[in-house]
């Protein structure tokens, strides 16, 4: 089934604060380790729901904490 | 298995640039100006609004904000703005400045400009130091705090304490609304969001001066990460400036 | 059409040529000699739905000044001497922001505090640019009520001409004195042509910056400062003004602006009465400083005598504009004092004979 919600990230404008990781519910946000051009390590929306999560739920929180506006949120109809 | 679709519920702001910022990672800045841009598309006033940035890690401004914009000298941004309402009364005048140009070199031009009642907004960043120019102690540095100006943390004594602008402006009549929010936590981005909404609300109603501090972290100059940064603002910043409605005479209801 | 003839003291004349000539914004503080401004201004501002703000401060004056500009207005401040010293920095940026400004310094004694007589010691402040940075304003320099009127106009129109501002230089004698006056055409600032480039909301349009930062690596600073000087250049093959007085068969030209023009013009009379060819150069724009017209003057052995109220500023003007072609001579009254007729005449006497008793020969 798919998630309620999805996140689509820029990496190139992500500048690794990780705040987005800090307080997103649903642990569907990881760091991805290979550095983006600017030499930060961005954040990347998990596709697949993480073990026993329900996945995404749109909440926005990642996008309310992101100063760089690098985080779009989708929310399924 | 048919495809789900999914509406776009969250995307940058129109009254906000596309540019990226220059702003350091874990920054506030750039969340309180997609905060004030969010605002004035939900006013529709993009085209109506003429905006003076500081001296400051934001002088840049107008490379991110998308409407009108005029510098200014450093700490005079209250003072160009008065010029500007008087042009255009019928527009939205806002400033945006930090803790160095509004309580240090602007102090005089800030209390002024709300003794007066502008029908002017200030967004007041006070990140407790200098950012743009390397970490100098700023009027807002708390004690202990160790800035490159005060060796071994800030000291009363020789260097003064944190100044509470916002408090000392609020004995102003002029002054109708003024809010302390901090930018470091879900609950006080959404918080800081309708406080800003409120400050641009009562200059279109055009009850008087309207101003929204926001504690906003400084990782590079705190020389924090950006977690610890914001635990910073959260745990420690707060207890020199609590969050709160330092003064509304505006009457609006308290919508929960 | 013009005004009737009035009978109006210099700061008033100021304020309400202002006003006619679609000035509409007011900002400024008290400080003696020219209290008078701000006062009429509060008023006369009200009469036509204009704004007034006495400010906290010069500094916060001259602010309101750029930022009314920026939004479009014709905006004024004036001051004097040591309240010009504080605008410094507004001035620079509304040079390298290209906004037009009106700043008036009705001139006062100094270094410091001073005192309130007039004096003229703020020609190296207006020309030589008392903020930083490689920038020009033009300065006017009227010599009585009616060029107070006149260059006023000027002064709006050549402030929105070329988008700088734009310094009227005038004295405390002046602004207290009064003289008849006659008012150029009012001008409604509806009528005015529109500008292009001033912040009204960006409705229909994308937005508009103005600011003077330019930190790009590519040298966008560099052009813009030569932008700049070519608009000097302009400026100074366009906008220079002087008069002159009695000097085709003068032996000695005497180089005078303002106050002591009016001074020195009196002496000039009562030497030619004498049978003494003396005549007068006085430059109206002290920057661009009429230098072309002045070297013209220096030959045929004629001497140049420069008279100020002040330990001589205008005089590098003169010695950069003369050279060596003509002998300079030197006498100022600093402080506030105001010499007599007769005292500029003893020093014109002096040059003339080669005495040395009084003023200066100027070494190069």
């Amino acid at each position: 089934m798919a998630a309620k919600g999805k996140v689509k990230i820029d990496r190139e404008r992500c500048k690794g604060c990780h705040m987005c990781l800090e307080v997103c519910p649903t642990g569907s946000l990881e760091v991805d380790q290979s550095l983006n051009k600017k030499g930060y390590t961005p954040v990347r929306f998990k596709e697949e729901a993480a073990e026993g999560e329900k996945g995404c739920t749109a909440c926005t929180q990642c996008a309310l904490v992101c100063p760089e506006v690098a985080i779009e949120v989708y929310r399924a109809q | 298995m048919s495809q789900t679709a999914y509406k776009k519920i969250f995307a940058r702001p129109e009254s906000l640039k596309d540019n990226p910022t220059h702003y350091c990672p874990g920054c506030g800045h750039s969340i309180a100006h997609r905060l004030v841009a969010e605002c004035l598309d939900e006013l529709g006033m993009r085209c109506q609004t003429i905006g003076v940035p500081p001296v400051g890690c934001a002088v840049l401004a107008y490379n991110y904000f998308n409407f009108d914009m005029v510098e200014a000298p450093h700490g005079r941004a209250l003072a160009v703005a008065t010029g500007i309402k008087r042009v255009r009364p019928d527009k939205l005048v806002l400033t945006y400045q930090g803790d160095g140009d509004l309580a240090a070199i602007g102090t005089a031009e800030t209390i002024h400009a709300a003794n007066r009642g502008e029908k002017i907004t200030t967004i007041f960043i006070n990140n407790a130091i200098y950012g743009m120019t390397g970490g100098q102690m700023a009027p807002t540095t708390t004690i202990g705090l160790e800035a490159t100006t005060t060796p071994g943390g800030r000291d009363p004594d020789r260097d003064g304490r944190p100044i509470d602008i916002s408090r000392m402006l609020a004995v102003a009549e002029g002054a109708v609304f003024i809010e302390r929010c901090a930018l470091t936590t879900v609950k006080g981005i959404r918080r800081a969001k309708k406080a800003i909404a409120r400050a641009f609300q009562a200059q279109l109603d055009r009850l008087g001066f309207s101003l929204v501090e926001l504690l906003s972290p400084c990782p590079t100059n705190w020389k924090l990460p950006p977690k610890a940064a914001w635990q910073w603002v959260n745990e420690e910043m707060v207890k020199t400036y609590p969050l709160g409605v330092i003064k509304d005479t505006t009457g609006y209801e308290d919508k929960k | 059409m013009p005004s009737e003839k009035m009978l109006m003291r210099g700061s008033h004349v100021v304020g309400e040529a202002a006003v006619r000539a679609g000035c509409r914004y007011y900002f400024g503080y008290p400080i003696t000699p020219q209290n008078e401004l701000p006062e009429y201004m509060s008023a006369r501002l009200l009469d036509v739905g204009g704004a007034f703000i006495q400010a906290e401060s010069e500094v916060a004056a001259i602010n309101m000044v750029l930022g009314a500009s920026a939004a479009g207005g014709r905006a004024m401040t004036s001051s004097s001497s040591p309240g010009v010293s504080l605008k410094q920095e507004g001035i620079s940026y509304m040079a390298g922001m290209e906004l037009p400004a009106v700043v008036a310094n009705m001139m006062r004694g100094g270094p410091g505090l001073g005192n309130i007589a007039p004096s003229a010691a703020d020609y190296f402040q207006a020309t030589r640019g008392g903020g930083h940075g490689d920038y020009r304003t033009l300065v006017l320099a009227p010599a009585g009520c009616q060029e107070l009127a006149e260059l006023t106009f000027l002064a709006f129109d050549l402030a929105d001409k070329y988008r700088n501002p734009v310094i009227l230089l005038g004295d405390g004698l002046m602004g207290q004195v009064m003289e008849p006056v006659v008012f150029p055409d009012p001008i409604d600032p509806k009528d005015l042509p529109k500008k292009d480039w001033i912040l009204d909301g960006c409705e229909g349009r994308p937005p508009r910056a103005i600011y003077s930062m330019l930190l790009g690596q590519q040298g966008e600073l560099y052009q813009h400062n030569l932008h700049l000087q070519d608009k000097y250049d302009q400026i100074t093959a366009q906008e220079q003004r002087w008069d002159t007085y009695k000097v085709d068969d003068a032996e000695l030209i005497v180089v005078a602006y303002g106050t002591a023009s009016r001074i020195a013009e009196t002496a000039v009379d009562d030497l030619r009465a004498a049978g003494l060819a003396v005549g007068l150069f006085r430059p109206i724009t002290l920057w661009p400083y009429p230098k072309k017209a002045l070297r013209d003057l220096a030959k045929d052995g004629r001497k140049v005598a420069v008279f100020e109220l002040s330990l001589g500023q205008m005089l590098e003007d003169v010695v950069l504009s003369v050279g060596g072609r003509s002998e300079i001579y030197f006498y100022g009254v600093p402080g506030g004092l105001i010499p007599t007729p007769a005292e500029a005449a003893e020093f014109l006497r002096s040059v003339l004979k080669g005495d040395g008793k009084v003023g200066r020969r100027v070494e190069l």
